[in-house]
């Protein structure tokens, strides 16, 4: 008379599957079908090599040609640079702009790089920072350059600041919610203390605030290693900015090798992956609770 | 450290605070002996917590200044103040163990190890925190909170400490407790506490002097006796629970003695202020305001609602001339009824109408 007497419903709802959850049906529908599925056929195509043989063939290939594996780093030394200056010029902004007034305008400026898209910021580089840009002009005028002496497009930095221009402001506002998530009165308690600023700084706001950036890291490193549209157009596709998605490209469409694509892209996959997981163990050792002053 | 053995006093001179046009500190001036606690007692806008981050350099003030003795503070930042603040939201550093939060503001004088560690035992033991020294913030009771806060603030050894509203968050007998407990600290340190406050009960019980502030204004200072028994003002009375204010028009006047008509009937008290002029107000506490007989002196009333509150009933009641008004009773009285409610004259303080 005890425990079966309940209807199922209650018995459902007391492992936690109720009516809410049903809420998350689409999301999961949507998540198989266009993420887990693709993924999984990915990674079963990896093993079919075009031209048959070991199932391993299209990775042993891979790393047995420095054409290809090269572009592995080609990406990271794109990526980490990236993303470490964009959370280095993030934070101080953040820390400014939390204390301001209109805090909305600010935010809209610098975010308004988000809605033009890389292509249109890349076709402005090209303008700007071209050889007969303005920029390039300037700095000619001042005769501290000669022509051709400083090249801004086609090139490493063309892609380096285009991705720095596209990737900040999501950089920026994560750092900012993180940063205005931390009880002010915890800076003022610390000051109370005698701790001048930049002790405020070391003691108390990084290390509450690492847990965040390495987030933020994660997400702002991986939109940069998928960098593609301005490595191509900024940069030197077939050097010095031969990113991994290129590698990808080049193999699908330009090869036709469907599972040599799939191969570069879980290599590709891969790496991202491991330096999430480094940058999350990282976080690890922090304080990951929540950063205001306990009860209140 | 203890740059401030040898201090005598602090010294409030015309202090000011200015947000945008709004005056939120008008002028305040005041004389704080070491070793007295002074509470700031307001309602809630009226200038305390302003007040207390001014002299804290959270604020930078408008006008005014702040002396330590013959040593100005107002122009130093907060850091080279050197005064133990305990917040309303506790503050604590969520990522440090208790120890680290009470030790933080010696690590940061650069006191050596050696001399710090036993000054932290010593404000640990102040609070009797003993056996949680070793854990996080997040894992202590809101009243284990509080005295890591108390701890912390009190193990730099300043020569003020200030508290904003420190027990707002805490449940009913918690903060009794902690009240004695804050009064006993505060006693063993022989510093100047000053205590931001909008629980007259709270200012009453711990304080030394009170001051009473209000539209950024003080309008009275003096002990909790004082302002008990003769508030200075309608608000102040007002604010220390004088409930009962009823308007009346002015019979005659003897000396202090003032008799009152209201409504029909008549009631007399103590005149507090000068010149009365031809309309008054009467503040009575419930506590004071009791049913009398039909004849004597008092205001009729009709009960609105009454409750017992163990030894007597507390009612509310509502004059004839429309005034709420609230009463004891050692009776049970039912609502409906019509009382005549009056006071001993000692106990109505008549005021200046306005």
């Amino acid at each position: 008379m005890t425990g079966h007497a309940l209807p199922l419903r209650s018995r459902l709802a007391a492992k936690g599957l109720d009516g809410v959850t049903l809420m998350a049906v689409p999301a999961a529908i949507f998540l198989i079908a266009l993420f887990i599925y693709p993924f999984g056929y990915g990674l079963w195509l990896s093993f079919k090599p075009k031209d048959g043989g070991w199932f391993l063939a299209n990775y042993v290939k891979f790393f047995s040609d420095p054409f290809l594996y090269d572009t592995i780093y080609t990406t990271l030394a794109l990526a980490f640079p990236v993303t470490i200056v964009n959370l280095l010029f993030a934070v101080p902004v953040a820390f400014r702009v939390r204390l301001m007034k209109h805090q909305r305008l600010l935010t809209t400026i610098l975010v308004l790089p988000i809605t033009l898209g890389t292509v249109l910021v890349a076709e402005g580089m090209l303008n700007y920072f071209g050889p007969q840009g303005w920029f390039i002009r300037t700095l000619v005028s001042t005769g501290l350059f000669s022509p051709g002496q400083i090249k801004l497009v086609n090139n490493y930095w063309g892609v380096f600041i285009s991705l720095v221009i596209t990737g900040f402001p999501f950089t920026f506002l994560l750092t900012l919610s993180y940063v205005s998530g931390i009880d002010p009165a915890l800076e003022q308690a610390a000051a109370t203390l005698g701790a001048r600023s930049a002790a405020r700084f070391r003691h108390i706001f990084l290390p509450l605030l690492m847990p965040g950036l390495a987030i933020t890291f994660c997400l702002s490193f991986v939109q940069a290693y998928s960098v593609l549209p301005s490595a191509v157009l900024l940069g030197a596709p077939a050097g010095p900015t031969r990113v991994i998605s290129i590698a990808a490209y080049q193999a699908a469409f330009e090869q036709y090798d469907r599972p040599m694509a799939s191969a570069i892209a879980m290599i590709m996959g891969f790496v991202q992956f491991a330096v999430v997981v480094a940058a999350l163990s990282l976080r690890n050792l922090f304080y990951r609770g929540p950063a205001a002053g306990a009860k209140g | 450290m203890a740059t401030h053995s040898t201090f005598k006093s602090l010294r409030l001179d015309g202090v000011g605070r200015d947000f945008g046009t709004m005056n939120a500190l008008k002028d305040l001036s005041l004389e704080i002996k070491r070793g007295e606690f002074i509470a700031l007692l307001g309602p809630s806008g009226c200038g305390k917590s302003t007040a207390l981050n001014c002299i804290a350099g959270l604020l930078p003030t408008t006008r005014g200044s702040i002396f330590l003795d013959d040593r100005r503070i107002d122009t130093l930042p907060t850091e080279d103040r050197g005064f133990g603040m305990v917040f309303q939201s506790y503050a604590l550093f969520p990522h440090m163990t208790v120890r680290a939060n009470i030790g933080f503001g010696l690590k940061m004088q650069g006191v050596p190890k050696t001399e710090a560690e036993p000054r932290i035992d010593r404000a640990i033991k102040t609070v009797r925190l003993e056996s949680q020294a070793h854990k996080l913030p997040g894992q202590l009771s809101g009243g284990q909170q509080q005295r890591v806060a108390i701890a912390r603030a009190i193990a730099v050894d300043p020569p003020l400490v200030l508290m904003d509203e420190p027990l707002s968050n805490l449940d009913a007998k918690l903060r009794l407790e902690m009240r004695q407990e804050i009064r006993r600290i505060h006693q063993s340190l022989g510093c100047i506490t000053i205590y931001v406050t909008h629980d007259q009960d709270e200012a009453l019980s711990l304080a030394d002097r009170i001051v009473v502030l209000r539209d950024g204004m003080i309008r009275q200072v003096g002990t909790p006796e004082d302002l008990y028994a003769r508030p200075a003002h309608l608000d102040v009375a007002e604010f220390m629970g004088f409930r009962n204010r009823i308007t009346g028009r002015v019979l005659s006047r003897d000396g202090t003695s003032v008799q009152l008509s209201v409504g029909g009937t008549t009631m007399d008290g103590v005149l507090q202020e000068t010149a009365p002029g031809d309309t008054a107000v009467a503040a009575i506490r419930p506590d004071d305001m009791v049913p009398v007989a039909s004849d004597a002196h008092g205001i009729d009333a009709t009960v609105e609602a009454i409750e017992y509150r163990g030894r007597d009933f507390f009612g509310q009641a509502r004059s004839s001339t429309g005034d709420e008004l609230f009463f004891r009773s050692e009776t049970r009285v039912v609502p409906g009824e019509t009382l005549r409610l009056g006071a001993e004259p000692a106990r109505v303080l008549v005021y200046a109408g306005e």
